[in-house]
């Protein structure tokens, strides 16, 4: 049944009109043109398609339309409006922490969500977060680099 | 002046205007067949490109993978982009910029070798005046044959700008990790969405299908069904997603009668009908003192990329264009003409970025399906593959069986090499051998005959891919046994049989030391003569503390594996430590890389380290499974891959040569480390793994 949701996406209030039970990945990318969340299971398997929705990373192919009624949806388009979102996403540039770049946005939604909460996660908190997500080209590695760089940030400006 | 010779890629594209334009002023135009594909390749070729003609990165309108706007470069595959396509660019721009400098002196009136550009201008001590390559559009004739001679190559040398050797950032990932930036996300006015419906085993035909049925399921606007090829289409893409699983209900499949039960990929393989030929043959068997002999296997590996293939197409004024993200703009488009049995000057093919491509993958199967359902309905249309489709349909990384024996003479030295490969082939591409292999041509009816398989002779080798050892011996002989028929379709995935060739000869090489009690470092450096390899090793040596072995705790090993990918390109050496318990935890990763003079040093880097994460996901806990019926391992469940809980830490070093011809890296890592990590567990356990992947099921059968 098609009804008119309302959400709050980037910061902006959208009404939406979409069967309720559509998956929120495909109302983002299709109905409201926001294509930096992607799809990449469709089963909440890997991560890819994954948005801040009321501060909470949550995959998107995994969660219907009328769950997100009324609320706060962040998605890669959004990011550099927040301060977390730009230092993390700059971090991610400057370690060249990408390959073919596909999983990246949904990872980066999920460090945000996880620092706006806990700016010091500590491994197992961490890893928690990012075993929610695949890499396939294997850039692991300059992912928990780019991460950690965002952890040091924080942690100079708490101290400043 | 005599010409040089010029590479292949300037002799079969041989016009200038099909590199360099003066088109889109005040940029400059420069073309490539070769493509993205999540490598960076894009970057460092655009640093050779800005070199050879002394403009900005940012001043460059770049155009690669156009049918109709680029030159054909064949593939972006087996680590060629920067060898091959980098060279091409340097020829070509070479002549550019010397046909430039020659329109500049004419027009600041002076000579053309007292001129020097940077940032795109010309300037002289002679004059006053510069000049930029926008002036110089209307006084340079670019449709002319490239040529190439010394006096051309050093004018290089007025070239102000460097770009080449310098870690520059990519500007593709701006735009990727802030929103729109995929072939996934790119839409056409009108656009419709279409799923394809298929059996678990992707070559199995329609027996039965209910048509009424599918098209009355919610979203459905036009079902496409000719022969075995079957798919929904609609304008709502949830729908039409949801569609495409609940029309399976109305489809009966028949499976090919090829496809028997799973076996152990060593019994598989073996029983295979297979053609055999001795593919290399050099020097003389001598007597030896003792003989070593071992088997290794690899399974049907998964591409698996994150985002599932995409593709759109629209027929219009009587071209139908696909925007593509194969790795093969002009060969896919050749090849979807033929299967779509129209001419090819009424196909176009645009690349656009997919998620990562490492191989043979599903782009240029998706590009049909989109080519032929927009063909059948008039409509724009847009075809995104499943996950199930991706692990299921796409083709796998072929397995594999190499056997080794060895004869030793007194001193402990090999002196007589025989390797065994056995394999289906490696590559399958569209165009390749000039044959059709697209998977919904060989579905539509009437359907295209299912093409010959035929693997990639040596040099560069398919499941010969480094069988040939490059360890001093006296007599080497490789056998091929090559299986035209597998149970699953195979093609190439990046290394090919590099993978387990080095996996296994690799593997070996510590065998054979150990049963000899020699040292496998000092043992491979015996069998040495290029110094780059040996200066490699020892550096590698250094980093891993390979002399502290011995002193390991219990139950941590250390291990090494090395190779020159395709015995032509980058040299890469890896060291592993891990633990083991009931499975493996991989601590720490050390590589050395010899890939020539270096383009994009933090480029080649990222590639060594995800060739080097990917390989350790392959090496652990991949193999696809399949049953009578099909492949079972279809979703990420089923098919796991490396978590980030399971990733060590990496250093990579290179070992940069100025100079020096620049080599392929991309897939230099990923069979040094799978050696590295079975040699590693051999002092961790005291037990060889010689069949992948090493599950902690295989670990509990080794230790038992």
């Amino acid at each position: 049944m098609t009804t008119s949701i309302q959400l709050f996406l980037n910061g902006q209030s959208v009404t939406v009109n979409a069967p309720e039970n559509t998956p929120l990945l495909y109302v983002l990318r299709n109905d409201l043109e926001h294509k930096g969340t992607r799809f990449g299971c469709g089963s909440g398997n890997c991560g890819a398609c994954t948005v801040i929705v009321d501060g909470q990373a949550m995959q998107s192919c995994d969660m219907q339309l009328w769950a997100a009624t009324g609320k706060e949806v962040i998605t890669a388009e959004g990011l550099a409006a927040d301060a977390i979102g730009q230092l993390v996403q700059k971090a991610f540039i400057d370690e060249q922490a990408a390959q073919c770049g596909y999983c990246i946005n949904g990872i980066l939604m999920s460090v945000v969500a996880l620092l706006k909460k806990n700016p010091q996660p500590n491994k197992e908190v961490l890893m928690e977060s990012l075993n929610r997500h695949l890499c396939r080209c294997g850039t692991h590695v300059r992912i928990l680099r780019a991460i950690d760089r965002v952890i040091q940030q924080l942690n100079e400006k708490r101290a400043a | 002046m005599s010409n040089l010779t010029l590479p292949a890629n300037i002799v079969s594209n041989p016009k200038l205007s099909q590199w360099f334009r003066l088109d889109q002023l005040p940029l400059v135009t420069v073309c490539t067949g070769k493509v993205e594909l999540g490598q960076g390749i894009q970057t460092a070729l655009q640093q050779i490109a800005a070199d050879e003609i002394g403009v900005d990165l940012q001043q460059i309108n770049w155009i690669a993978g156009d049918t109709h706007l680029s030159p054909d470069e064949w593939y972006t595959a087996g680590s060629l982009s920067i060898e091959n396509g980098g060279a091409a660019l340097k020829t070509a721009l070479g002549y550019a910029r010397y046909l430039s400098l020659e329109a500049a002196a004419k027009q600041l009136g002076v000579t053309a070798n007292s001129i020097t550009i940077e940032h795109g201008i010309f300037s002289s001590k002679d004059s006053q005046q510069q000049i930029t390559y926008a002036q110089l559009a209307n006084h340079l004739d670019l449709d002319v044959e490239i040529t190439s001679n010394e006096q051309i190559i050093t004018s290089k040398q007025q070239v102000m700008t460097k770009w080449v050797g310098r870690s520059i950032t990519r500007d593709d990932l701006h735009s990727k990790l802030s929103g729109a930036a995929f072939i996934h996300d790119f839409t056409l006015p009108n656009m419709r969405h279409a799923r394809m419906i298929r059996a678990k085993h992707v070559q199995s035909t329609i027996t039965h299908v209910d048509i009424p049925k599918i098209q009355q399921l919610p979203g459905v606007e036009q079902v496409v069904h000719s022969g075995s090829f079957l798919a929904v289409v609609g304008s709502n893409e949830a729908l039409i997603v949801l569609a495409q699983e609940k029309a399976q209900a109305f489809v009966s499949w028949q499976t090919p009668a090829y496809v028997q039960a799973q076996t152990s990929t060593e019994e598989m393989i073996t029983a295979l009908q297979a053609s055999d030929e001795i593919a290399f043959q050099q020097g003389t068997a001598d007597t030896v003192h003792t003989t070593v002999k071992a088997r290794y296997s690899r399974p049907f590996i998964a591409h698996a990329s994150i985002g599932p293939a995409c593709a759109i197409s629209q027929e219009s004024d009587g071209i139908l264009t696909v925007w593509s993200h194969t790795q093969g703009s002009h060969l896919v488009k050749n090849q979807i003409a033929v299967g779509l049995r129209q001419d090819p000057s009424t196909v176009k093919v645009i690349h656009l970025h997919g998620a990562g491509c490492y191989g043979h993958n599903s782009a240029d199967d998706v590009a049909f399906d989109a080519a032929f359902i927009a063909k059948m309905t008039g409509l724009p249309i847009r075809v995104q593959w499943s996950r199930e489709e991706e692990l299921t349909a796409s083709p796998f990384g072929s397995p594999g069986v190499v056997e080794f024996e060895v004869g030793v003479d007194e001193s402990g030295t090999i002196i007589n090499w025989q390797s065994e490969v056995w394999s289906p082939t490696h590559i399958h591409r569209p165009g390749w051998a000039g044959k059709l292999n697209l998977l919904g041509a060989w579905m539509i009816d009437p359907p295209h005959p299912v093409d010959e398989t035929k693997d990639n002779p040596l040099p560069q080798g398919g499941g010969l891919r480094n069988a040939i050892t490059l360890y001093n011996v006296d007599y080497q002989q490789v056998k091929h046994h090559m299986i035209p028929q597998a149970p699953l379709r195979t093609s190439a995935l990046r290394g090919l049989g590099a993978y387990l060739n080095v996996f296994a000869m690799e593997s070996f090489m510590d065998e054979v030391a150990r049963a000899l009690g020699q040292d496998s470092l000092e043992f491979r450096k015996k069998h040495l003569s290029d110094p780059r390899s040996i200066t490699l090793l020892e550096t590698l040596a250094q980093m891993a503390n390979w002399s502290n072995r011995a002193n390991l705790p219990e139950g941590t090993g250390l291990g090494m594996g090395f190779a020159r990918y395709k015995n032509s390109g980058a040299y890469c050496g890896v060291m592993v430590q891990l633990r083991a318990e009931e499975k493996i935890y991989i601590d720490h990763v050390w590589s050395v890389c010899d890939a020539g003079e270096v383009i994009n040093p933090d480029g080649l880097i990222n590639q060594i380290e995800g060739g080097i994460i990917q390989s350790i996901s392959w090496t652990l806990k991949e193999m696809v499974t399949w049953d009578t019926e099909g492949v079972t391992s279809a979703t990420w469940d089923t098919y796991p891959i490396l978590n980030f809980d399971e990733v060590p830490q990496v250093e990579v070093k290179l070992l940069n040569q100025p100079g020096v011809q620049s080599l392929g890296g991309g897939e230099a890592s990923a069979g040094p480390t799978a050696a590295a990590i079975a040699n590693a567990l051999e002092q961790a356990l005291g037990v060889r793994a010689r069949h992948l992947p090493l599950t902690p099921d295989r670990l509990a059968e080794l230790m038992s």
